[in-house]
């Protein structure tokens, strides 16, 4: 088999042997399902909860992408705001670095305080954890313009405005689009954070019932429905950056 | 008679009057309308701080700045730059990068949208002209070097600049393309007639263009030399194996290691 071949089959291949291994490993040590179930348990739970597993990821997903969203609008109004303005930069900058040192976990409590329990804390808690990345790479694309490329135009006469938009914005997409793979991790961090400590609903929310239930299968039922949506969405992310963002690969040296 | 450029007793301070770097005192420069000036000197005395004087990015504490009998207070907009790094964007072909200073220097830019056709042409007929027919369609990261530094020199001139300002544009390339673009450089100054001033450590360079060498000394820069060059235009790369030539490259060299040891 060419080395092409087996890169595509590898990954595939090893996510196959994980399971096989765990498989193999529960019945050998006869490991009681309470402490860790086989995959074939898990399977099992998926196959047998697979309705309110379904309306609880779906009830995630919504919470993650509303507060990814808000992220991104706000991310990037606050990115170009900092890049722009180095008075602004000034200013916010130490403050931003101080929020985003708070562990994000510990304002869901404030959230339930002032919300209630609900869809709203998961989604200002995936807001509040994924905005960061998004604002630190949008202005670090347009401050590191090249000043020749900046002394050009401007001895043009090009206002501040023009430099923006022909250069700034353009440049700091890539930033952008590469943040956001990062950026929807976090905010599903976030929202199944909130949905642990407080909700109705919603896959953490999920995982916190069958605990109490000591029902083991649905927890790592659960668990790996995350990996999942979580794959997916970073995947989403990454094809979109290529697609968005084509130049930027190609103009880097190979 | 003052010139087209016109820098007075300039003297320029970076970051701050009382602590900061000294790179211009006492500066006096004077180019004549359609004249071709070269600015050579030690590295860091003050060639780039000139460039940028003369284009209105930076105003300095002392002195006066002139272009065009205008004295400058703020980017002058009737003048093309190209800098060592070609700096091309590379989200944007060749062709539309060679067409950006048209989207911000009036009048060009109110017209650019009705008149995009012809623009395009002219655009196109620059590109012919430094050797880069037919690859306007191509993104920047896909032409080398060489190539690159040639549509920046379209860059600077789309707008048909009165004054062309380069900072050592030829500087990362390989000695053949760097005589090819001299030559380019040449007959481009040719046609169109506009004034230059190029900042840069090619002696030779400096010699072959000009019709005028300036001599900086070590920071802070001044002008300690105005050298003529007289030879007959359009000038055959030959010249540049000359005795004539050779004795001014060395004139000029001496001049600088001078500066460099006064330093
Ligand atoms: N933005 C700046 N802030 C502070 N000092 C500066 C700045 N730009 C240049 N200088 C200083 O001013 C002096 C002259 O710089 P300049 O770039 O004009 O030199 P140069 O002659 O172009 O050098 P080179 O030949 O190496 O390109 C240098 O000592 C440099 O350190
Ligand atoms: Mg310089």
């Amino acid at each position: 088999m060419s080395t092409r071949t087996l890169i595509t089959i590898a990954p595939w291949a090893c996510t196959a042997a994980l399971f096989l291994v765990w498989e193999a490993a529960v019945a050998l040590f006869d490991i009681p399902v309470f402490v860790l179930p086989a995959p074939s348990d898990i399977w099992a739970a998926m196959v047998k909860y697979w309705s309110p597993i379904w309306k609880n990821s779906v009830q995630t997903l919504y919470t993650t992408l509303a507060g990814f969203l808000m992220s991104i609008a706000g991310g990037l109004a606050l990115g170009l705001a900092i890049g722009w303005n180095r008075v602004v930069y000034a200013g916010l900058y130490p403050l931003m670095i101080g929020f985003n040192a708070i562990p994000k976990v510990a304002l869901v409590p404030i959230l339930v305080i002032w919300f209630g329990i609900g869809d709203i804390p998961a989604i200002l808690t995936a807001f509040l954890i994924s905005f960061f990345p998004i604002v630190v790479n949008v202005a670090t694309g347009i401050s590191t313009i090249e000043p020749e490329m900046e002394d050009v135009l401007r001895a043009l006469g090009a206002k501040k405005l023009d430099i923006m938009l022909k250069v700034g914005i353009p440049r700091s997409m890539p930033y952008f689009f590469g943040s956001l793979k990062v950026a929807i991790t976090l905010a599903f961090v976030g929202s199944v954070i909130s949905e642990i400590m407080a909700a109705n609903s919603g896959v953490g929310h999920m995982m916190i019932g069958a605990q109490s239930q000591f029902n083991v299968p649905l927890v790592w039922a659960a668990l790996v429905v995350l990996a999942i949506l979580g794959i997916v969405m970073y995947a989403l992310m990454a094809w979109i950056e290529i697609r968005m963002t084509g130049w930027a690969h190609r103009s880097a040296p190979a | 008679m003052t010139g087209f450029v016109d820098l007075r007793n300039v003297r320029l301070t970076y970051g701050g009057t009382a602590d900061g770097t000294l790179a211009l005192d006492g500066l006096d420069i004077n180019v004549k309308k359609g004249e071709f000036a070269a600015v050579v000197g030690p590295s860091g005395c003050g060639k780039s701080t000139l460039m940028k004087l003369a284009t209105g990015l930076i105003t300095p504490q002392e002195g006066t700045v002139e272009v065009a009998e205008k004295e400058v207070s703020g980017p002058v907009s009737i003048a093309g730059m190209a800098f060592q790094n070609p700096s091309m964007l590379p989200w944007r072909t060749t062709l539309a990068n060679v067409m950006l200073p048209l989207e911000i220097v009036q009048p060009h830019r109110s017209k650019l949208r009705r008149e995009k056709a012809s623009y395009v042409a002219r655009a196109e007929d620059l590109l012919k002209l430094v050797g880069l027919a037919g690859f306007g369609e191509k993104y920047p990261w896909q032409l080398s070097g060489g190539m690159q530094q040639r549509a920046n020199l379209c860059r600077a001139l789309i707008h048909d600049p009165a004054l062309l300002m380069l900072d050592e544009p030829f500087g990362a390339l390989d000695a053949f393309t760097r005589e090819e673009l001299w030559q380019v450089m040449r007959n481009l100054h040719a046609e169109k007639g506009f004034t230059v001033i190029l900042v840069t450590h090619d002696l030779r360079e400096a010699v072959y263009l000009a019709d005028k060498v300036f001599v900086m000394s070590a920071r802070p820069g001044r002008i300690i030399k105005e050298r003529e060059v007289t030879f007959e235009r359009p000038r055959p790369i030959e010249l540049t194996y000359e005795n004539a030539f050779n004795d001014i490259v060395h004139e000029l060299r001496g001049l600088i290691a001078d500066a460099r040891a006064a330093a």
